[in-house]
């Protein structure tokens, strides 16, 4: 097959589609998660470190208790634990917030490495765990092509769809939204209007620990049932670039997610369905980092940051 | 508050901060040792073993040093100019495809000329990564941090494809060839069969030029004074954008010798993951060092000792990724400075309340 007919052959086919829905699917919450934190002022690029404890956290305890819905309460836990860190050095000592969370994402890669050994047995990778269940709806299996692609799947699919909706709805219907956009636009001006800064960035970057995990734990207990140490591999920084793309809106950050998952999905077809030599696949590996680095480079449309992102905010 | 502000402006405040984040950070990791049923004291002594026990451990520890210490210069300097370049790891991986690449070619060419050659290549190979991501920020805005994260990715799967591609010899691990003997960098010391790299003096050096740049030119006032506030420099007549790839080039030059060495040093060739995360340990060594290139030398000697270390720790059945845990504490209470400094008021103002109350006692009598 050629270059040509196989990019056209994985448009035709169902599979490219749900493919791209699984892996904007990680995406999607973390990069949502951005925008909770981003818009009270305060960026956490630690949700790679986030997603990466989230998903050992929820293994671990599936592999201990049989039951991936505990492992997925226990793993939304360790986000929120790990985002607490990073907010609590941020909103309370003004600590430079892309240093915190780098060392937040050294201490979630050093204490999973720790751990894999005592709790697992062996490094590299976990044993294979009950996965999250997907959800079945035959009214929707029946349908032709969309079937396929919506007849059964995740039910990650469905939380993100709560998510992205809820947070939508959050954010821009509710008292509290606009308390949080004002808190990240002009702290002074909404301190004064008696707006309790500290605590709505508190939300906003808990928000992030356990959005970014449930990211981190589709890519362990909802695609392949097993925790790999490396992951996320760099996905917390794609999703990053994903809710800068989507103008740090969460239905911008899911069309942003979706895009990217466009990208890897293409990816994962043009390696199945050409004969290429394994070196050339590993080279098509890069495609969604160089698409990331585009996308940041401002290449697609200029974007604007809330104003007081990254500013510690002291009371005078 | 007069006299806890000056106590904070000392000279020593910036030794003490570091100083005792290493410790917080080693009491935190010695909970979390024992959390597994492991003794935080034999591993300390087995890691403390690993890195000055023999010669063999000194070889390996000034080893990993070398290219630490470049790694640590890279991010220092682009702290100094306020960049964060997390992208020491791809540079340095830039750095030692490009030094594979001459120096593979350099079999007629005297040592004399294939040694520099091969070491310019290897930093032209690092500058040129990281302004990629310089000249983004100060074209588009671009954050560096992203941009240098997405680039080291980009790097990785370049070298992956390099070594079991193009380059790709010889079976097992995929690799690349040796570089020529001339280009080579001969061992400063041999003991038995450990060898101390020359690539040591060469980073050192490194350092020394950095801190003259830095305190004795105008390129290192002007890096200054961008990093300590943009605006005013750009009022004073300092460009922003140009110092800001300059810093890039400079800090991915530095990374990308580190990448260089350790070809010509060490390994005489490439392999995939061949940079092991030493771009990430070049911040926290450079936080350590509190940015400045002396500081530096130390604090990587200081990462260099944990790292020879760990691998003595592992064999009595301690993972070595606490050290990585170690190296996350250190800069988080870094970053919160704040904390430590606030700590350090409140222990130094225990010792003057009792002359404060007789002051006070003295006015009110």
């Amino acid at each position: 097959m050629t270059w040509l007919e196989a990019i056209f052959s994985a448009f035709a086919s169902p599979l490219f589609y749900k493919l791209t829905i699984l892996s904007a699917l990680p995406l999607v919450f973390s990069a949502i998660g951005g925008v909770f934190s981003e818009i009270t002022g305060v960026t956490n690029i630690a949700l790679e470190g986030i997603m990466k404890l989230g998903a050992f956290t929820a293994v671990a305890f599936t592999f201990l208790t049989g039951n991936p819905w505990v492992g997925l309460f226990l793993g939304m836990l360790s986000g929120l634990i790990l985002a607490f860190l990073h907010a609590y050095v941020s909103i309370e000592w003004s600590a430079n917030q892309i240093v915190s969370a780098t060392a937040l994402i050294l201490i979630a890669q050093g204490v999973v490495g720790f751990l894999m050994k005592p709790v697992f047995g062996q490094e590299g990778q976990s044993d294979f765990v009950t996965k999250i269940p997907t959800v079945k709806i035959d009214a929707i299996k029946n349908i032709p092509f969309l079937g396929e692609i919506f007849g059964e799947i995740s039910a990650f699919f469905y939380i993100a769809i709560v998510v992205i909706i809820g947070s939508w709805f959050l954010i821009y219907k509710t008292p509290l939204g606009l308390r949080m956009r004002s808190v990240g636009e002009n702290p002074r001006a909404a301190d004064t209007l008696g707006i309790n800064v500290k605590g709505i960035r508190y939300f906003g970057v808990l928000m992030s620990g356990v959005l970014a995990s449930l990211g981190g734990m589709y890519l362990a207990l909802g695609d392949i049932g097993q925790f790999q140490e490396q992951m996320p591999a760099g996905k917390g920084f794609i999703a990053l670039a994903a809710m800068i793309l989507g103008n740090w809106n969460p239905i911008g950050a899911m069309w942003a997610s979706i895009l990217f998952g466009a990208a890897e999905a293409m990816n994962i077809q043009l390696q199945t369905l050409m004969d290429l030599p394994s070196e050339i696949k590993a080279l098509l590996n890069l495609l969604p980092f160089v698409l990331t680095i585009i996308v940041v480079g401002g290449f697609v449309g200029k974007t604007r940051a809330p104003a007081a992102d990254g500013v510690p905010y002291e009371k005078e | 508050m007069a006299s806890n502000s000056s106590i904070l402006k000392s000279r020593w405040i910036s030794f003490l901060v570091p100083l005792l984040a290493i410790l917080l950070s080693l009491v935190i990791a010695a909970i979390i040792i024992l959390s597994i049923g492991q003794n935080p004291i034999k591993a300390y002594s087995a890691m403390i073993e690993g890195a000055f026990g023999s010669r063999l451990s000194w070889a390996d520890n000034i080893t990993k040093m070398t290219s630490l210490l470049l790694a640590g210069l890279a991010v220092g300097f682009g702290f100094r100019a306020g960049v964060f370049n997390i992208g020491a790891e791809g540079q340095m991986a830039m750095g030692g495809i490009m030094a594979v690449t001459v120096g593979l070619g350099l079999g007629n060419v005297p040592p004399a000329i294939a040694i520099p050659i091969t070491i310019l290549a290897g930093m032209a190979g690092g500058a040129f990564w990281a302004s990629i991501a310089g000249w983004l920020k100060a074209k588009t805005g671009a954050h560096e941090v992203i941009t240098t994260i997405m680039l080291n990715w980009i790097a990785y799967h370049i070298t992956n494809y390099l070594v079991s591609g193009p380059f790709a010899v010889g079976a097992g691990v995929p690799k690349s060839p040796e570089i020529a003997k001339s280009a080579q960098l001969p061992p400063l010391l041999t003991v038995q069969a450990s060898s101390i790299p020359s690539g040591i003096i060469i980073a050192i050096a490194a350092a020394i030029v950095i801190y003259i740049i830095l305190e004795k030119t105008t390129t290192g006032y002007e890096v200054k004074a961008v990093g300590f506030n943009p605006y005013a420099a750009e009022y004073g007549g300092i460009s922003i954008s140009k110092n800001i790839v300059l810093t890039m080039a400079i800090s991915g030059a530095l990374a990308g010798l580190a990448g260089a060495l350790e070809v010509m040093c060490v390994h005489h060739r490439i392999f995939g993951a061949f940079t092991s995360d030493r771009g990430f340990d070049g911040i926290t060594i450079a936080l350590i060092g509190q940015n400045n290139p002396i500081g530096i030398i130390f604090s990587a000697f200081l990462i260099s000792s944990l790292r020879a270390g760990s691998n003595a720790m592992q064999t009595i059945g301690v993972p070595d990724d606490i050290i990585v845990v170690i190296q996350g504490i250190i800069i988080f209470f870094v970053a919160a400075d704040r904390i430590i400094k606030t700590w350090i008021i409140k222990i130094s103002n225990i010792g003057k309340k009792k002359t404060i109350e007789n002051i006070e006692g003295g006015e009110e009598a």
